[in-house]
Formats: structure tokens, C-alpha cells, sequence
């Protein structure tokens, strides 16, 4: 199964902090280097043009990035939009609390958890909730609850759009035609969903074990991932999601968020699903 | 006959000066725990359980599996025992035989405090933390969604609810202050008392 964009946009801030790595290794190196050519340099002149230069070399990149992914903290993704790009039907509030508080503290949560587990430090997130099981017993219920808080808000962000709303196109539409009646159907049965889901969760659109379009929901940080699903699309049913807004009427909030889908995205996530 | 909710036991806007605000209580009272009651009493409607007192539907359907009653039901009593534990100007230490008891079997009440805070801070998504007396030891526990102490056969003495709708418009993502604010001004401690010496 492939990785989910919110995969690629952690590896973007892993990159950044591998150079940073990478850097601060250079450095080191460029200590103890100058500190071996003072002391070679009488006897072994040609010992400094060896010191390792600066400058990153060009094509460490895929190997970093490979090292990076075995770091494996987080880092918190900046919000793609404004505050208040997503109203009337977000507020600002909303989000900035969602985002900069809700998501920041799963991603403090997670990393203090891993920070002794240089083992569980080798994987990625979502390797981690794909097998909670080799996960130690003391910090398996964290790193599923804020692993899968960041996995989840990850994706929410990238899936709203101000320009959002309207209706899925391409092969999803046809998917979804298909599997549900129509988009409306659809629409109906996914809110239905999200309003049943007691309690925290998540109410999304996944591509299951057989590889059909499916509705499911998950109890609060659950990401499908777990279950062998690839999620194409969810919405946050938590009640700091929409509370500020809508107070108890989530049903409400579930009608009006159709208007920030952003369906190009959801639309690429889809043809991920199915190249597996 | 239908279950009806009772009304609050102070005015809706007594506790605003203790940090829960009027605001808070029109949609947890007259939104939420209200809902809760409707929609337990469509739920049995026609049914055996519509006869059967709260805590008898609560632990039969939490023991056929009966979810959505279930649901509904517990939530119906935990709010009518939560809105109980709340007083304008509570909080602070209990005294008495409570206190005594507290002490004896937490160590002092800080240690109490500490594990009650800790119980409501990290109940994971919605629930509920409590005060429980378990065979005559009084113990802190939390539980997830609509669960209670009642289920697991301990008699519940105090509740926060942990719920997001219960602080979000007076705390926003601010769950620990919302619990200490609770256990400082806001405990009724008298009920807590009268809940143990019943138990």
C-alpha cells in the first residue's frame, strides 16, 4: 500500500531536519578534522585538503531520507490556508485551536513517547499503527492515540480547501456512483455515519481490504491504516472539530463541511488507493 | 412511563463566578443531557425497559449488549449525578468522615487531588472520571464515552465530566485547567459525603 499524502508531507519536515542532522554532523567532523590536521599537519601535510568540505555532497539526498524516516519524530505540518480561509463554515478559532493546539500537542505526545525507543524510532508513524503489536506495552496506547491524532489531522488539513466544495470528478466519481447509488446517497450515508459515531472519532471514506469504496467510522484517533484500510477522505467528528460554531448540532456541521472538500485532493488520495 | 429530566439543582447561571459558565449549561443541560433523555425514552419506547427504573435499563442494557440504550441511558445518569456534584463556590478539601476516609486510603487528599487530575486529564477522548467507592476502598477511575461505575459493580461518589462539550466553550482545549478549576471551586462535597455515607 502506498504512503498517504500526510506521509509525504512528514517526510518533507524529516528532510529538512535530516539536512539539519547531516549539517550538524559536517560540523563535527570539520572540529575533529581541523583538530587531526593541526596536529598531522608537520608530518602529513596532505591530511587537511582531506578534511570533508562543508558543502552537503550533492546526492546524499535518498540515503538521508531513508536515515530520516528512522528517526522517526514528528513535526507539526503548517496549515496549508489561513486560520479563516475555511469560513463561514470553519471559524478561525476553530481552527487555529484545532490545529495549533489540538494536532501540536499529538505531536509532543508522540515524540516524548518515542524519545526512548530508538527501535520504534527505526519505523514511521504509520508503520507503527499499521503494527501496533511490536509496540512496547507502556507507550503502545500513546502512540496509537497521538500517532494517529497526527496521522489523521495530517490529512484533514490537506482534504479542505477554501476553493473546496462541489463534486468529486474521474474515476472516484464513478467509484462512488457505483458503490453508493449516487454522490447525493453518498453525501447521506457518510454524514448518517458521522452523526452515529458516539463519542470521539473520525467518520471517513476508505478503500477496504477488497479495494471497494467503503463508509466507516473510528473511535477517537483510529486511523483505518490499522485495519488494513486506505483512508481517502474523513472528517473529524471530536466536538473540538465544530463546537465553538455548532455547539451540540454536529449534524449541522457535517452537512455544511461538503463546502471545504477538497475533492482534487481526495481525488489524488483515491488514485493512490487503487495503485496500491 | 417516560424518564424525565430533573432540573437543575442551582440556577444556570449560579456557577459562572465559580468558572462554568450560563453559556456552558444552556447547551449541556438544555441541549445535551436533554437529547440523551429523548432519545433513550424513543429508544424504549414500546418495550419492556420503558417500566424499568434508570440504573435497571442502564445495567441491562450494558449487559445484552443493547448499545444505543445503553448509550443514552448512562449518559441520562451521569449528567443528573455530575450536575449533583457541582455547587456555586465548592471545592477545596472535604471534611469529616469523607476526609478521613480520603486520607486513609489515598495517603492525604494531594495524593487524591494528583490521581483525580491525573484520571480526567488522560481519559483519552470522551468520558468521564470518578470517585468510586470498590468494596468499601475508595478509588479514582476513569471511563471512556458513557461507561459508569455502576457497571462494574462500584458505587460511584463523584464525577467530571471529560467530554469536550462540558469545557469547551469555558476552556477550549484546556483540559487540566478545566479539572483543577473543578476540584477548587467547583465540588459539592456535602453530596460526595452523603453519597458515601450510603454506600
Amino acid at each position: 500500500m502506498g504512503y498517504a499524502e500526510l506521509a509525504s508531507v512528514s517526510r518533507g519536515f524529516a528532510r529538512m531536519r535530516s539536512l539539519k542532522q547531516f549539517l550538524q554532523r559536517q560540523l563535527h567532523f570539520i572540529v575533529i578534522g581541523g583538530f587531526l590536521s593541526i596536529l598531522l599537519i608537520a608530518c602529513q601535510p596532505l591530511a587537511q585538503s582531506q578534511a570533508p568540505d562543508a558543502s552537503p555532497p550533492p546526492e546524499t539526498s535518498s540515503e538521508t531520507v531513508d536515515q530520516t524516516e528512522a528517526v522517526g519524530t514528528l513535526e507539526l505540518p503548517p496549515l496549508p490556508y489561513a486560520f479563516d480561509a475555511l469560513e463561514p463554515y470553519i471559524d478561525a478559532e476553530t481552527m487555529e485551536l484545532h490545529h495549533d493546539r489540538h494536532h501540536a500537542a499529538y505531536v509532543n505526545n508522540y515524540n516524548e513517547a518515542i524519545t526512548d525507543y530508538p527501535d520504534l524510532q527505526s519505523q514511521g508513524v504509520e508503520a507503527l499503527l499499521r503494527n501496533l503489536d511490536v509496540i512496547p506495552e507502556d507507550v503502545r496506547i500513546t502512540i496509537r492515540n497521538n500517532g494517529g491524532g497526527h496521522v489523521n489531522h495530517s490529512m484533514f488539513w490537506q482534504i479542505m480547501s477554501p476553493e473546496g466544495g462541489g463534486e468529486p470528478q474521474g474515476q472516484l466519481a464513478e467509484q462512488i456512483n457505483q458503490t453508493f447509488g449516487s454522490f447525493a446517497d453518498f453525501q447521506t450515508a457518510f454524514e448518517e455515519a458521522g452523526a452515529n459515531q458516539f463519542g470521539s472519532g473520525w467518520v471517513w471514506l476508505v478503500s477496504n481490504n477488497e479495494g471497494n469504496l467503503q463508509i466507516t467510522t473510528t473511535l477517537n484517533q483510529d486511523n483505518p491504516i490499522m485495519q488494513g484500510a486506505f483512508p481517502i477522505m474523513g472528517n473529524d467528528v471530536w466536538e473540538h472539530a465544530y463546537y465553538l460554531s455548532y455547539r451540540n448540532r454536529r449534524a449541522e456541521y457535517l452537512d455544511a463541511w461538503w463546502n471545504v472538500v477538497n475533492w482534487e485532493e481526495v481525488g489524488r488520495r483515491y488514485e493512490q488507493a487503487v495503485q496500491g | 412511563m417516560a424518564f424525565t429530566q430533573a432540573p437543575l439543582p442551582f440556577d444556570a447561571g449560579a456557577l459562572e463566578p465559580s468558572g462554568m459558565s450560563a453559556k456552558t449549561f444552556e447547551f449541556h443541560y438544555g441541549k445535551h443531557h436533554a437529547a440523551y433523555i429523548n432519545k433513550l425514552n424513543d429508544l424504549v419506547a414500546g418495550t419492556e425497559l420503558a417500566d424499568k427504573s434508570l440504573e435497571e435499563v442502564i445495567k441491562t442494557s450494558y449487559k445484552e449488549g443493547k448499545t444505543a440504550i445503553f448509550n443514552n441511558a448512562a449518559q441520562a445518569w451521569n449528567h443528573d449525578f455530575f450536575w449533583k456534584c457541582l455547587k456555586a463556590s465548592g471545592g477545596g478539601k472535604p471534611s469529616g468522615d469523607l476526609a478521613a476516609k480520603i486520607e486513609k486510603d489515598f495517603g492525604s487528599y494531594d495524593k487524591f487531588a494528583e490521581e483525580f487530575k491525573n484520571a480526567a486529564a488522560t481519559q483519552f477522548g470522551s468520558g468521564w472520571a470518578w470517585l468510586v467507592s470498590d468494596n468499601g476502598t475508595l478509588k479514582v477511575t476513569k471511563t471512556a464515552n458513557a461507561e459508569n461505575p455502576l457497571v462494574m459493580d462500584q458505587t460511584p461518589l463523584l464525577t467530571l465530566d471529560v467530554w469536550e462539550h462540558a469545557y469547551y466553550l469555558d476552556f477550549q482545549n484546556r483540559r487540566p485547567d478545566f479539572i483543577k478549576n473543578f476540584l477548587e471551586n467547583l465540588v459539592n462535597w456535602d453530596f460526595v459525603a452523603s453519597n458515601l455515607a450510603s454506600a
